[in-house]
């Protein structure tokens, strides 16, 4: 079972570092979200400060969405996605092989790039680590609750706008949270009850996201 | 005794049964607003504070009363059809999906008509306006993604998981839009405790949600019926039934 497992997890790791391409979109496009907040607003330290913690959750929020439609979409198209269907394996597992590297491939990259640039919006020093942290509790729950909507629209017309429909409504809650713990660390307070609640969502969604995709998988393939 | 459970749950033997219901719920409807909204409008006194604007609440908390209760019997519907396989199930969720986000809708519009006198704002970032809010965004997905899947044994299967899915956010995201609230404390007005209210009020609210809850059983039927009619097009009592029409 753990040979099944790290064989998807790493064929779909050497897959995105073939194609580089991939994980570039994903990064350009947060970096260039949350550059165009401050051509919008203004240079004012202070006022970028007070938004950053929202914006930067938001970019990376539609980040990760973008990239969720290749989740299922390529090994669907090529047939492998049903070999997985008849392993004996239980597929609820191997599809948290796939989020996992969905998470490092789309979501690792964003957490270590938002400290550059939450340098950017002025945030002072503990409140970058903070997000960092944040970033790194919460992101994981995005892959997860996002391999619902990408298994849901596979192979729909439209999928890319739809995906967004059923998948930012369920985002709420790591967004509030994400965000809030960072407002919190910005104001003196701890952002500790924040990072619980967001490792809360995490962990809830590990354990129910997998075998929520696993049947929506089984839906949309057969 | 053997009865037989499952009788109506064939649209065949339902939808007949369906149609003798449909006059009953919408004349229930019927009587229950107009008895309602004669309570509400004529006999409940007018509020000291709030004046004659507070008479929106009839309709609005009904609406948002039901714009919650419909969620969950849908998902109740569609896990139902997804554990039992059973089509009507299925038809039954997606009949009730348009009702619910209007619902939800009606009562966004009328909560905003109620604070632009009462709040001084068309909208606040209140706790229960975003979750509202929220909610209608969790009936759009549904409604999209069912349309947008052409098969249709494969699109209930699908629209039942994300309901089911939604259903156990809903709690969470309440919550957390609860606790958000709470933190971002500012120009927010809170509803706070509801006002003690007077029975005439009281009865006329209810007689209300009755109304909704009726209409909410006849639209739904009515919709059921047409998509029973669409999706068995070509079996052969949707032949005689057509048959026997023109």
């Amino acid at each position: 079972m753990n040979d099944a497992w790290m064989t998807v997890l790493r064929r779909d790791l050497l897959l995105a570092l073939r194609r580089r391409s991939d994980v570039a979109t994903t990064l350009f496009f947060f970096l260039i979200v949350s550059s165009l907040f401050p051509l919008g607003i203004g240079p004012e330290p202070a006022v970028l400060s007070s938004i950053a913690p929202g914006v930067l959750w938001v970019a990376a929020l539609l980040a990760g969405m973008l990239s969720l439609t290749r989740l299922f979409a390529t090994d669907f198209a090529d047939g492998s996605l049903e070999q997985m269907l008849l392993a004996p394996q239980p597929l609820a597992l191997l599809v948290t092989a796939k989020i996992l590297a969905h998470w490092i491939v789309c979501g690792l990259p964003v957490v270590l790039l938002a400290p550059v640039i939450g340098l950017q919006y002025a945030l002072p020093n503990d409140a970058l680590l903070v997000l960092v942290l944040a970033l790194l509790l919460g992101t994981p729950a995005l892959s997860l609750i996002g391999a619902i909507g990408a298994a849901l629209t596979l192979g729909v017309r439209g999928s890319g706008l739809l995906i967004a429909l059923l998948v930012l409504p369920l985002y709420i809650p790591v967004l509030i949270f994400g965000a809030g713990a960072v407002a919190a660390s910005q104001h003196g307070m701890s952002a500790q009850a924040h990072l619980s609640l967001l490792a809360a969502c995490s962990l809830l969604s590990l354990v129910l996201a997998p075998m929520a995709t696993a049947a929506a998988l089984r839906i949309s393939v057969e | 005794m053997n009865i037989n459970w499952f009788k109506y749950s064939s649209p065949q033997t339902f939808y007949p049964l369906a149609g003798r219901m449909i006059p009953w719920f919408a004349w229930l409807a019927a009587v229950f607003a107009i008895v309602g909204l004669y309570i509400s409008f004529a006999i409940a006194p007018t509020d000291f504070q709030q004046g004659e604007a507070y008479r929106i609440i009839f309709v609005h908390v009904p609406a948002a009363w039901m714009s919650m209760v419909i969620y969950i019997v849908m998902a109740g519907w569609a896990a139902f059809g997804l554990a039992l396989n059973a089509r009507l199930s299925a038809m039954m969720a997606q009949a009730l999906a348009p009702t619910g986000a209007i619902f939800t809708f009606i009562a966004l519009v009328t909560g905003s008509l109620w604070g632009k006198p009462m709040w001084g704002t068309w909208w606040v970032w209140d706790a229960r306006l975003t979750s509202e809010l929220i909610l209608l965004f969790l009936y759009l997905g549904f409604i999209a993604l069912q349309s947008s899947i052409d098969d249709t044994r494969r699109a209930d299967r699908a629209g039942a998981l994300l309901a089911l899915v939604g259903v156990v956010n809903v709690p969470i995201i309440y919550f957390s839009v609860k606790w958000w609230n709470t933190l971002h404390q500012g120009s927010t007005i809170s509803m706070g405790a509801a006002p003690k209210m007077v029975t005439t009020m009281l009865i006329g609210m209810l007689l209300m949600a009755l109304a909704f809850w009726m209409y909410t059983i006849a639209v739904a039927l009515m919709r059921v019926r047409c998509i029973m009619l669409e999706r068995e097009r070509s079996s052969e009592w949707v032949k005689q039934l057509s048959g026997a029409n023109s």
